[in-house]
């Protein structure tokens, strides 16, 4: 044989699924939030999705054709974080600021770090929460049917009462993406379903926030239930919490991860001067996690109860 | 409760259904035969022979080269043409001794005399696996008389036979349990004459119904002995996933499964002691799967020891079409090779000959830390972790990471949807620390 074979290490056959596969999964995972929040919301909502998206793809696009980089918009992750972004933007709010959010999110947080993999904060968290103290009125100003007004969590912190079933369907004023309940659980449970994530994130996390609003809250089904439907819970425990890059990889890790975000939004809800904490919580929990990491790593096959 | 298995793990295309209906051919050689002198793990062994030599079946061309070491036996009658260094599937130039065969198949005196196994002592029975070669069939090639050997036989309580067959494409041993159960149950009573206290256990996945089905009936009078089946998945047939899969009991790589009352054999080695042990024969031959998608026909083959793998080729009537790549062994674990002038070695197991290398033209991408590789991973390591030690080739960190209970399965590797090629720098990773820790 004059031509010589193919030689490498082994193995010789990889999966199919690539990064972008992935990213695919969690973009389908949002469609039900996303539709349910344009058919509530209006077209002007969709055209915030649609900016941010397209911010965040162009700014990622054009830093990396600037620098000389290979171009990685094909592996979907900017378009994930720009509908992330967007979706927790609130429905009213003029476009250029979910836009000039997704360059933040894309050029600062996670190219100026070195690109996909390598920021330690959630791009599209951190720019939501450069944006609320940016522009703390239009971003916390929330309209629902043409009337503005208060979240149910800010309602509930006030005093008053809310209608959790409402809430549950997402009937209610909030961001575009973080209102329905149900929408976002279809999206949580297909993830699952295609083992994109693992239960061990969103389920620590939610279950910790019911029992520490419980515990300091009231002792009252309907309050914690809109602690758990209400405040961009579900949407931040199955997607944002989830991150790969800025969440534990090891097991034990995601429970602890879990735990302390649960904790922390807890913490800033109940003892906090705002009525929410969702976002805060992930991004502060994102700095704790080569630590966790570090005192988390499984014990290898073989080696239990044996000094490694 | 489910099927015995492990914890992490992987699904590939399995590809069995390739060859896995193709009966047993014997495959006589025609072109001359090469012998390395390191088939196995531990020393070489010391060539016996010279150029020149007339040699017989079953002769002894080398003598093991030390405890850890295993003789090398010729598997035709002819001449020594030379020895000489020859390219092995490792991709290694080592020593090799060369016959010519006469095509006579003379054997040595008495070779194939027939004995009663009840009648032998441990010391007998040991020395006649010793002198017929034989050594980890399964693809390790550890001497199996060192491993029959352990320093308190009285604590081995399971003697496993290892059909899980995992690596994809691989037909060879299943083949062997439909084909010839009796031998490999012939095989495992002549282990558990060695073991007083042992029971016999045969691993099979759960994806070889008929080899489950044929060895549980052969079993049932055997009151030592019962099968085992296992979840398809793999690596189920690693010998740490494969113990923990039967007994519940887990080694590290600084154990042996003798630590923990186990020996683990694979089934071709069991059908080889029965062959030395009762009816004579040394190992001579190796069942050998010729498989993949650019082979003509696809084949499961008993070849003679040290055959050109080419011979194997042209005999399954060469490639439908041009392969990129040909491995010996399957795609998980096995050894790419430059060119088919490589003989057929005890290690051998199969020849998967692919029309497109996928893997070559696979472009790594950034690490998105999805944590694939660590759920995958039998060795409960983090690979992500790994693979950032072996870019800054840290020793220190990476035998702190625990990257030396990496089996090298290549899970990691397989699931990375960024391909990143990690078992492949844990490999060289292994190497560069066992290189500093003999000197």
């Amino acid at each position: 044989m004059s031509k010589l074979l193919n030689v490498s290490s082994s193995p010789h056959v990889r999966s199919d699924v690539v990064t972008s596969n992935l990213m695919g999964d969690v973009i389908i995972a949002m469609i039900p939030a996303a539709v349910f929040g344009v058919w509530q919301f209006g077209v002007h909502a969709a055209l915030v999705l649609l900016l941010t998206v397209a911010s965040c793809v162009v700014s990622e696009y054009l830093y990396e054709r600037l620098l000389n980089k290979p171009v990685t918009i094909g592996d979907l992750s900017a378009v994930v974080t720009g509908l992330i972004l967007g979706l927790n933007m609130p429905p009213e709010i003029p476009v250029w600021i979910p836009c000039l959010g997704g360059v933040f999110a894309i050029i600062v947080v996670k190219q100026l770090y070195g690109g996909l993999g390598q920021n330690f904060m959630n791009p599209a968290l951190a720019a939501r929460c450069f944006l609320l103290i940016s522009f703390a009125q239009k971003m916390s100003s929330f309209t629902l049917d043409g009337v503005s007004g208060a979240t149910p969590l800010a309602v509930l912190k006030s005093g008053g009462t809310v209608d959790v079933a409402a809430m549950f369907v997402g009937r209610i004023p909030g961001t575009i993406g973080e209102v329905s309940t149900v929408a976002l659980l279809i999206g949580g449970i297909y993830l699952l379903y295609k083992k994109v994530i693992s239960i061990r994130i969103p389920g620590t996390y939610i279950l910790t926030v019911a029992v520490f609003v419980f515990i300091f809250g009231k002792q009252d089904l309907n309050y914690v239930l809109a602690h758990l439907c209400g405040g961009g819970l579900i949407f931040g425990a199955f997607f944002m919490a989830t991150d790969y890059v800025t969440s534990p990889i090891t097991p034990m890790g995601q429970i602890v991860f879990g735990v302390l975000l649960g904790l922390l939004t807890g913490l800033f809800r109940i003892f906090g001067g705002s009525a929410e904490g969702v976002s805060y919580a992930i991004i502060l929990g994102n700095l704790f996690v080569p630590l966790i990491e570090k005192y988390t790593l499984p014990v290898a096959f073989g080696k239990e109860g044996k000094k490694a | 409760m489910g099927l015995a298995t492990f914890v992490g793990g992987i699904h590939p295309y399995e590809g069995k259904e390739l060859s896995e209906n193709q009966p047993i051919e014997e495959l006589w050689p025609v072109g001359e035969l090469v012998y390395p002198l390191s088939q196995h793990i531990g020393a070489p062994a010391k060539a016996l022979v010279k150029k020149g030599d007339q040699v017989l079946v079953g002769q002894k061309l080398a003598e093991a080269g030390g405890f850890v070491s295993a003789p090398v036996l010729s598997s035709v009658s002819g001449t020594v043409k030379t020895i000489e260094k020859r390219r092995t599937a490792g991709g290694t130039m080592v020593d090799s001794i060369v016959v010519v065969n006469d095509g006579k198949y003379t054997p040595v005196e008495g070779m194939g005399q027939e004995r009663n196994p009840e009648t032998l002592t441990k010391e007998e029975i040991l020395n006649l696996v010793k002198e017929a070669g034989i050594v980890g069939l399964g693809g390790a090639g550890f001497p199996t008389h060192v491993k029959l050997s352990p320093k308190a036989p009285e604590k081995i309580d399971y003697v496993i036979i290892n059909g899980a067959e995992c690596e994809p494409y691989l037909t060879s041993d299943y083949r062997r349990m439909i084909e010839e159960p009796e031998k490999v149950i012939g095989g495992l009573k002549v282990i558990l004459k060695l073991f007083d206290g042992a029971k016999g256990v045969i691993g099979i996945e759960d994806n070889k119904p008929e080899a489950i089905k044929k060895m549980t009936e052969l079993v049932k009078s055997e009151p030592r002995i019962e099968v085992c089946p296992l979840k398809t998945k793999y690596p189920q047939g690693g010998e740490r996933t494969l113990i923990y899969a039967v007994t519940g009991r887990k080694i590290n790589s600084s154990m042996l499964p003798a630590d923990v009352g186990c020996i683990v054999d694979n089934v071709d080695t069991a059908a080889a002691i029965y062959m030395a042990v009762v009816k004579g024969t040394p190992l001579l031959t190796k069942t050998v799967t010729v498989t993949g998608d650019a082979i003509a026909n696809t084949k499961n083959y008993s070849v003679r020891l040290g055959t050109c793998y080419q011979e194997l080729i042209d005999a399954a009537g060469g490639f439908k079409t041009e392969p990129e790549k040909v491995i010996s062994g399957g795609p998980m674990m096995g050894q790419a090779l430059f060119d088919l002038t490589i003989p057929v070695a005890k290690t051998s197991s199969s020849l998967t000959c692919l029309s497109h290398d996928a893997v070559a033209e696979m472009e790594p991408t950034a690490c998105i830390r999805c944590g694939r590789c660590v759920s995958v991973c039998p060795g409960h390591v983090v690979p992500q972790k790994l693979y950032k030690t072996a870019l800054r080739h840290d020793l220190d960190a990476f035998v702190k990471l625990n990257g030396m209970e990496c089996c090298e399965c290549g899970c990691c590797s397989y699931i990375c949807p960024a391909r990143k090629p990690l078992t492949q720098s844990f490999k060289e990773m292994r190497k560069a620390v066992a290189a500093a820790r003999r000197k």
